[in-house]
């Protein structure tokens, strides 16, 4: 059963169509890829998705449900978590402490009780440290817990933004550019996390330019080109469709003739 | 919980050293303060003025712990101010039910005007809170019959006598000794001091960090950030509420102009002498300018142009406040100890 379901979904910006009438399901547990040269709505897509931004029309469907107009803190304690373009965190915490505020969905104590430290409060507490310890160990973090985040390396600050992604307890994760400015090693590396990431049982959808990468890891592909979806296959499928092969040709003859 | 975290959200293991800071402020306040200056009325006011002052400028320290700058502290003094004068005049309610009810009208409020206002960010909010103190200001002087406009609510009774079964617990507060006035004042103060401390080390205290440092990370997280704003804004405004209760029972009136512009620059200003990073940075920032100034008396017609001056030499030299000082030192004798 399809756990997102986008049923036609558009953007209007003023006269600029960012995203024009994208409709497709994910898969439960599935990783899918959504691809396309610049500027094509890959990321007004992804805010669609989080209610980030409303769609001017069209809805997405999370669980058999319909998350569209619901804030964005709603859908993200429905389930459906994003991560940034940019390496978006909490500068001024360590990375331990950004990944326990990260567990603010899990709290079971209500505010006063937080003020007043009850015991549900210190429960709480104590799980969500030991789970961002956990988390941060399998995201290869372990050794820099107790730096603060602004002085990571910029290679350990993309695990973390996912690491706090994570905390949230996603179904369906949003991965912004994942690989984005990685060399092969830390690709693979990056590759094989989204990969166990989708076996803890989290559905993951991708926004990449990788094309390496996203052939290797997704399940499925979509694929946009201003604004429109032009394709949706299996990595071999995509390969072979001509009109990807244009849009993408398209672009580099473009590219040449600069 | 674990003590090595040392700051890890919802740590409520206060390091050693701060409990035992405390413990020293409390004895000072209450016991050394009274016993030194108890004699002259004189440095008893000015201190109660600055403990009440302090408590209020916290409060304008809980909003700049969600990323702003909160130039609408005069404002919610004023409105508890006037909700203590109109209830105890008008209606003979004690003034020990009027301070939390003058809070709790700031608060609602706060959080009436804050649910739009907070989606503002940095010197826009700035702009809108400062002119919300205008406009409170002119509402009080325009309030025909219940704000008795330019003239002001006058003889607004002392706190009264605390029994129960009979049996005194707090007698009735006079004009001819300040002391009693001293205790209230360093006794909310204190109040404030653990209130703020508690909320700031809760998870509440790190929600409200992470609304500073990123509000679309926090929502991507499932934070509620525009809920999250309004309380820390309505936290801040009950303070400044009482506050304002304290001071028309202790000045015994209130008018259009006691608190304006100025004092809710002043208030924030106070958190910045401090330091932002610090709870008792407003204390400290509170407590050197006022007394300074007092001591100074020939400068006094200066105030505006010193205080300016200090803020502009406080962001260039000092950025981190005050207590950024001491924090520099303890860091070098833990390098040295270690």
């Amino acid at each position: 059963m399809a756990i997102l379901d986008l049923q036609g979904i558009t953007k209007r910006f003023g006269g600029l169509t960012a995203v024009n009438n994208v409709s497709f399901s994910v898969e439960q547990g599935a990783i899918v890829s959504v691809i396309g040269p610049n500027g094509a709505g890959k990321s007004t897509l992804f805010k669609l998705i989080s209610s980030f931004v409303p769609p001017t029309s069209g809805r997405v469907t999370f669980n058999g449900h319909v998350i569209t107009g619901l804030p964005p803190h709603e859908v993200a304690r429905r389930g459906v978590v994003r991560t940034f373009q940019e390496t978006t965190i909490f500068k001024e915490m360590t990375a331990m402490q950004n990944v326990i505020v990260a567990h603010q969905l899990r709290c079971r104590a209500s505010s006063l009780g937080i003020y007043f430290s009850s015991a549900a409060a210190r429960a709480d507490e104590d799980r969500f440290q030991l789970s961002a310890g956990e988390i941060l160990d399998y995201l290869g973090l372990g050794g820099v817990k107790e730096m603060v985040a602004r002085n990571l390396p910029h290679g350990n600050l993309r695990a973390l933004g996912i690491a706090v992604a994570m905390a949230a307890e996603p179904n369906v994760l949003l991965l912004d550019e994942p690989f984005a400015g990685m060399n092969v090693e830390e690709t693979e590396a990056a590759v094989k996390m989204v990969r166990g990431i989708r076996d803890r049982g989290v559905t993951v959808i991708l926004v990449e330019h990788d094309m390496s990468a996203v052939m290797r890891i997704s399940d499925k592909i979509v694929v946009l080109n201003f604004g429109t979806k032009i394709a949706e296959g299996t990595p071999s499928e995509i390969q072979q469709n001509d009109s990807v092969i244009e849009a993408y040709l398209g672009q580099t003859d473009e590219e040449i003739g600069h | 919980m674990n003590g090595s975290g040392g700051a890890a959200p919802g740590n409520d293991c206060l390091p050693a050293g701060l409990k035992l800071r405390f413990a020293a402020l409390v004895m000072i306040l209450l016991v050394v303060i009274p016993i030194v200056l108890g004699r002259s009325p004189y440095y008893i006011t000015v201190l109660t003025n600055a403990a009440v002052l302090a408590f209020i400028s916290l409060g304008v320290w809980v909003t700049f712990s969600i990323g702003r700058m909160n130039l609408a502290q005069g404002a919610f003094a004023l409105v508890g101010g006037y909700v203590t004068a109109i209830l105890s005049t008008r209606y003979g309610v004690s003034f020990w039910l009027c301070l939390p009810l003058s809070g709790l009208a700031s608060a609602v409020l706060g959080a009436l005007v804050g649910w739009p206002v907070l989606r503002l960010k940095g010197v826009y909010f700035a702009m809108i809170t400062l002119s919300l103190t205008e406009a409170i200001r002119l509402l009080a002087l325009n309030g025909g019959v219940v704000t008795k406009g330019a003239t002001g609510i006058v003889n607004i009774p002392r706190p009264g006598a605390i029994g129960l079964f009979g049996l005194t617990i707090l007698p009735e507060f006079n004009g001819a000794d300040p002391l009693p006035f001293y205790f209230l004042a360093s006794a909310l103060l204190l109040l404030g001091i653990v209130g703020v401390w508690r909320l700031s080390t809760s998870r509440l205290g790190w929600v409200f960090r992470s609304l500073r440092q990123n509000e679309d990370l926090a929502t991507s997280i499932g934070i509620n950030v525009a809920k999250y704003r309004v309380i820390a804004f309505a936290i801040c405004c009950f303070m400044g509420g009482i506050g304002g209760a304290f001071f028309a029972a202790y000045h015994q009136n209130i008018y259009p102009a006691t608190y304006t512009i100025a004092d809710s620059v002043n208030f924030m200003l106070y958190c910045f002498l401090g330091g932002l990073g610090y709870i008792l940075g407003p204390v400290v920032g509170a407590f050197l300018l006022i007394i300074a100034f007092e001591l100074l008396h020939a400068v006094q017609d200066y105030q505006t142009l010193i205080y300016g001056i200090l803020m502009i030499a406080c962001m260039l030299w000092l950025p981190n406040g005050i207590l950024s000082l001491a924090a520099r030192r303890d860091a070098k004798q833990r390098a040295r100890g270690s």
